[in-house]
């Protein structure tokens, strides 16, 4: 239970420190490392990354959903296509999903250009995939379950009874 | 010409932290452990549905007593306190518990009547009482006994002759709670001496220990009591006002008899608000009790790493650390603030029984709290 309160911890901000978890719950510095520990073995936490509101930089920065649709056969399973597509490191995420198409692809470029390519060049030909519709990420308001506004102010009185 | 004053007017203190706002005012990196309201805002859904009655026209009166599926979604609510109340009549929806509270002592207060008050508590009560020209009566609550209500107390301070008895569990300022077993003999003390009794429970859904016990909930109580409660502080809608008032009918009807001309009803769209947080809110609720309960553990663990100690609060979102015994809390609030700008409320504001305390709120975000706790570091070690 300790490791569900700790994965928790980690997903609202996985930079806070050990000391900081530890206050946080009723368990010790080293029960919390361990726990992290456990988690990381696990192959329950699989990283640790920014959330980046990519608006925000002046460097461009492309990102598309793929819709794809595949047809499968004796030898070839969902997971085969998907071992292929997830190895470009183009892929950032790559999910299986019920509805109209089968994956959901989300795909990371330095260019509309790039990014196109990338599709019509190494994702399309794959002989299983029958169709991909492709569409480009115009503005992101929430990244990760944070909101990227500009967040709201504190306007609470200083003091309150 | 000018105004004068009535003469109950003129009793009822002025707030003792204005001076401390003043100084607040004249720094910008102020860091607020000062404020008693949630530092998250109304469920979305629950404003979602304000907004929705607004777009509706929705913005008439409701019944003197609020809306009927409103009192009937609350009547449903308190069930998970042990508590049963008849949507019909025992049930008073309010202009936050805060009106409530003014409407109990107008309905229940004679003058000379005695209205006694554990301390440290929530500074309203006092002078509601001197407005409905009844007499305090102080009972001391400790630190020794986390600052619960005790028979003892109620004993020593002549309780047993009172009229009205107050309590406020999960506690302003303390975080203090009351289990079931500690409120026993207290419902034991209040049967024995005919005492009505007002239990304030604002705070109940933010208990961290066990579950929120109400005195109403024991044999023979809920016949004397008036319960107050509401959306403020569960539900994060400090600025919506909207609270509750629970009792026999005749004591809601006596109420609700003032209410209708004081206030006609409480807020329309803020019962819109209301009814929606009952009906879908009770996860984001979880959520903030989860936060808060974590940053609790994070201050008490802070404040005694610093050597301050500071009893386990339970309830509500307040600890209530000492200050060095060379300080008076009025004076290390004070200095607290100049040099560090972190903002607190002396505990002696809250009653006698506070000296010697702190009220620090920790309905802030963690960022914040770990700076203040790192400026209240430096303080205490910079004047050892």
């Amino acid at each position: 239970m300790s490791e569900r309160e700790v994965l928790e911890l980690l997903r609202e901000n996985a930079r806070y420190s050990t000391a900081d978890i530890a206050r946080m719950t009723d368990l010790s510095e080293s029960e919390v490392e361990a726990a992290i520990e456990d988690l990381e073995a696990a192959g329950v936490v699989r990283g640790y990354q920014a959330v980046v509101d990519w608006d925000k930089l002046e460097d461009e920065r492309v990102r598309a959903e793929v819709e794809l649709n595949v047809t499968l056969d004796r030898e070839t399973g969902y997971a085969d296509i998907a071992a292929r597509l997830a190895r470009f490191p183009q892929v950032t995420a790559l999910r299986l999903v019920s509805g109209d198409y089968d994956f959901d692809m989300e795909v990371e470029g330095d260019s509309i250009r790039e990014v196109s390519q990338f599709v019509s060049e190494k994702v399309a030909p794959v002989p299983e995939i029958t169709q991909t519709v492709t569409h480009y990420v115009m503005t992101s308001y929430k990244e990760n379950g944070i909101e990227l506004g500009d967040g709201d102010d504190d306007d609470r009185l200083s003091y309150s009874l | 010409m000018t105004l004068e004053q009535s003469e109950r007017a003129s009793q009822v203190p002025p707030s003792g932290i204005r001076r401390f706002f003043e100084i607040a005012e004249e720094r910008d990196d102020v860091i607020s452990l000062g404020v008693g309201e949630p530092d998250f805002s109304t469920p979305w859904a629950a404003r979602d549905a304000a907004i929705a009655s607004l777009e509706r026209g929705q913005t008439s009166y409701t019944a003197n007593r609020g809306m009927r599926k409103l009192r009937e979604a609350i009547a449903d609510y308190v069930e998970r306190f042990d508590l049963s109340y008849d949507p019909d009549d025992e049930i008073l929806v309010t202009t936050g518990a805060s009106e409530a509270v003014d409407l109990a002592f107008r309905a229940f207060v004679d003058p000379g009547d005695t209205v006694a008050i554990p301390q440290p508590s929530y500074l309203s009560y006092e002078p509601g009482v001197g407005l409905a020209g009844g007499e305090v009566l102080p009972v001391q609550t400790t630190e020794d006994d986390e600052f619960r209500l005790t028979r003892d107390g109620l004993e020593a301070a002549g309780a047993a002759d009172a009229d009205v008895l107050v309590l406020c569990y999960p506690n302003n300022p303390t975080g203090a709670i009351m289990t079931e077993a500690n409120l026993e003999p207290i419902a034991d003390f209040a049967r024995e001496h005919d005492l009505t009794v007002f239990s304030d429970e604002i705070y109940a859904e933010l208990t961290y220990e066990g579950s929120h016990a109400s005195i109403a909930a024991f044999e023979g109580m809920q016949e004397r009591t008036i319960v107050f409660n509401g959306f403020s502080k569960a539900h994060a809608m400090t600025g919506l006002r909207l609270g509750y008032a629970l009792g026999p009918a005749e004591g809601i009807d006596a109420m609700n008899r003032i209410h209708q001309y004081t206030m006609l009803s409480a807020p329309t769209t803020a019962q819109h608000a209301a009814l929606e947080a009952l009906a879908s809110c009770e996860g984001d609720v979880r959520e903030m009790v989860d936060q808060y309960d974590r940053r609790r553990r994070f201050v008490l663990s802070r404040f005694e790493e610093l050597g301050m100690p500071c009893f386990e609060a339970k309830g509500a979102f307040y600890v209530f650390p000492k200050v060095p015994t060379e300080w008076d809390c009025e004076a290390f609030a004070e200095e607290l603030l100049r040099e560090e700008g972190v903002a607190v409320v002396p505990g002696d504001v809250f009653g006698a029984g506070g000296n010697g305390h702190l009220r620090v709120s920790y309905a802030t975000g963690l960022e914040d709290l770990r700076e203040a706790l790192a400026r209240i570091e430096s303080f205490v070690t910079e004047h050892a």
